[in-house]
């Protein structure tokens, strides 16, 4: 199963032609992601990395049944791009994009609340290193071969971090059903809780990790959500004990401004919750194996 | 982005909202003669630093005569003024602002800011000004009224007269209040400010509304189409490594401890900052060099960490995904070759390439600690910290 894609998800790149979104597609393509075409105003028609180039995602939609998307469209257009994905009814887009506008994510959070729940385009990011379904598909630009197929469903706010996450649970043979990025902008596309919805759905995930940080209050949202509506268990690391407060640490949401979003304290309430924590950020593929254990 | 209190009260002022009379120094001179031009017998010297709280440090002074205003700007220009904001460092005060004297009947207080749950803008307001919100959200939460902005529709008039009459604002200035409120509203919208305060709002005693203080903080990915923001940045109340590091492109945040970092990646950065700390260590920074670091890069990122004279020991993390670990080990062996570096260096590399990266640095004949995983990472560099330290006692 996984979760919002697989190896038959008929996958579209959003600026398809430019440098990086033509060196990422490449990837996708090389880990078996069914990559379908791309969309670059004004190159319709053109065929670039042997697959077709559309004007519009509206036409990619008709004429190869794109799904999901996936934009490498610099941030002062990138929310129009995004908006342009929902519009034309891609099931599932993931933004890559870092520097997106804040009041451009709030009018593409807006924009994609006008949709009926069932025909809502899901997105994760921006500003994230995509999601992974580990021997199935990449729609990403993450190193496909540290992660392994498996059980473990990994939510973070992170890329790299994530990466670690991977590592230290392949090299305990521990595999993961589908890895999300939802980045580390104040205003997500999605939160850690919703996907840990669709994880809790999935048959094929028994464990969920969320790693997350300092600043704002999706951690905690995702733990009482967790506590009121999860059977599978939930690890988490959060990561930030040394960052001051009122300082952006790299990601623009990583900042505490108020109450409550210091590490510290994130990890004090989820512990309330139930949550397993896992002490270090070395100990996260320890402490998965931990729990996994004990079912 | 932070800018000055100058700055905002005359973006404000453009947007309709009153403002006393002022006008900025940059020397003693300048300020006597900025109080000659404003009518009246009282003036506020304020202290023009990216921080609030500036009045309990001592960086507002009020002032009868012009001798006064003489006497407070020679204290203030080129002092260092340390709010609780600020930090220990503190902040160094070379602009002053000269104000008008403003007869205070009634203090409230107003906000706007980005309120990541609801994923809207909020507007705060209490009648009770002049205090720390924050403290007043502790004491007597019921004080605070909050409003949910619709962004597709904008604030409207009736959310505005809902916080002017919060304000207990007499129904002889509403409108003058509702033009206030929306004004500092489309302040924030029309250029990507995440943050507007405005703490105190005043009703003077003659029945004006006015903006006492004002604080905006701009969004820095927006910055590309807001010129006229960008141009407000002031350098002197930023740390000067930080200003090195926006201009190399690296993302850098300075800190009190003694071991340097340099990682990809935000969340990694501060999850190896926590590695340090849990191995008895402190991180001298944040650094993350980011993706595709070349040598160059490498090699900049090298003397940011290294021009901090308190660090004893530095520690490189890297976890390359779309980065290559050959690619940052030519890096680091450059850069040390370059610097000359005698401090003890410990580096841990994972990902793609990392077996090259490894040949790279066994064979560059440097001595360079290596380590495989974050743990070993962070213990060998709190060891080799801690022996520079024994060394020089």
């Amino acid at each position: 199963m996984a979760i919002l894609i697989n190896e038959k998800t008929r996958i579209i790149v959003q600026g398809f032609t430019g440098r990086i979104g033509t060196f990422h597609a490449q990837e996708m393509i090389d880990y078996g992601s069914n990559v379908v075409g791309g969309v670059t105003p004004g190159k319709g028609g053109q065929t670039h990395l042997g697959l077709p180039v559309f004007n519009t995602v509206k036409e990619a939609v008709k004429q190869v049944g794109a799904e999901a998307s996936i934009v490498f469209v610099p941030p002062a257009f990138a929310a129009d791009s995004i908006m342009e994905a929902a519009d034309a009814g891609i099931k599932y887009c993931v933004s890559i994009t870092d520097g997106i506008p804040t009041q451009d994510m709030m009018t593409v959070k807006n924009f994609l609340r006008r949709f009926h729940k069932e025909e809502r385009m899901l997105l994760t990011g921006p500003n994230c290193a995509g999601t992974i379904s580990p021997g199935r598909a990449m729609l990403g630009i993450m190193p496909g071969h540290i992660y392994i197929r498996g059980n473990v469903g990994v939510v973070g706010r992170s890329g790299t971090l994530g990466y670690e996450a991977a590592d230290q649970m392949r090299l305990l043979g521990i595999g993961i059903s589908t890895s999300v990025g939802i980045g580390g902008d104040p205003i997500p596309g999605s939160s850690h809780r919703d996907i840990l919805e669709r994880l809790e759905q999935d048959p094929e995930t028994k464990v969920a990790l969320m790693i997350g940080e300092i600043g704002g209050p999706q951690e905690v949202e995702a733990g009482k959500f967790a506590k009121e509506h999860m059977t599978k268990p939930l690890v988490a690391y959060i990561a930030g004990l040394t960052a001051p407060e009122g300082r952006r640490m790299g990601h623009a949401g990583a900042i505490i401004s108020s109450a409550g979003e210091s590490a510290a304290e994130k990890v004090a309430i989820l512990k309330e919750l139930g949550v397993t924590i896992c002490p270090t950020p070395s100990l996260m593929g320890q402490t998965v194996a931990e729990v996994l254990a004990k079912m | 982005m932070n800018i000055h209190e100058y700055q905002a009260k005359e973006i404000l002022a453009g947007y309709g909202v009153k403002i006393a009379d002022g006008g900025l120094a940059y020397s003693v001179v300048e300020a006597v003669q900025r109080a000659r031009e404003i009518d009246g017998d009282v003036w506020v010297v304020k202290a023009q630093i990216h921080s609030g709280a500036r009045g309990k440090a001592g960086g507002i002074k009020v002032c009868r005569t012009h001798a006064e205003v003489e006497k407070a700007a020679e204290e203030l220009l080129g002092k260092k003024l340390v709010t609780h904001q600020t930090g220990p460092a503190g902040k160094i005060c070379s602009r002053l602002y000269i104000e008008a004297g403003t007869s205070i009947a009634k203090e409230m207080y107003l906000s706007f800011m980005l309120d990541r749950s609801s994923e809207r803008v909020i507007m705060i307001g209490s009648a009770q000004g002049g205090m720390e919100i924050e403290k007043l959200a502790v004491t007597n939460p019921e004080a605070i009224i909050k409003i949910y902005i619709e962004p597709a529709v904008g604030l409207q008039d009736f959310q505005a007269r809902k916080m002017a009459f919060a304000l207990n604002i007499d129904p002889a200035q509403l409108n003058h209040a509702v033009k206030t409120i929306k004004g500092c509203y489309r302040a924030l919208r029309d250029l990507d400010a995440n943050i507007l305060e405005i703490n105190p709002l005043v009703l003077t005693t003659n029945n004006e509304i006015m903006a006492l203080d004002a604080k905006m903080v701009f969004d820095e990915n927006a910055l590309f189409r807001r010129h006229k923001v960008a141009e407000l940045r002031d350098n002197t109340q930023v740390d000067s490594r930080e200003v090195a590091a926006a201009e190399a492109g690296l993302s850098y945040v300075g800190l009190d401890g003694d071991i340097g970092c340099m990682i990809n990646g935000a969340g990694l950065a501060m999850a190896t900052m926590d590695m340090i700390k849990l191995a008895g260590g402190e991180p001298a920074n944040f650094l993350d060099v980011g993706g595709g670091a070349s040598a160059e890069r490498t090699e900049k990122a090298f003397r940011l960490v290294l021009a901090d004279a308190n660090v004893k020991a530095m520690l490189v993390n890297i976890f390359a995904g779309i980065n290559r670990c050959d690619w940052i080990a030519e890096g680091v062996v450059q850069a040390v070759r370059n610097i000359d570096m005698k401090l003890p260096l410990v580096v841990r590399l994972s990902g793609t390439n990392v077996e090259e990266g490894r040949r790279i640095i066994a064979n560059s004949g440097l001595p360079i600690i290596t380590a495989d995983t974050l743990a070993d990472a962070a213990e060998k560099v709190v060891r080799a910290r801690n022996e520079v330290v024994v060394q020089k006692a």
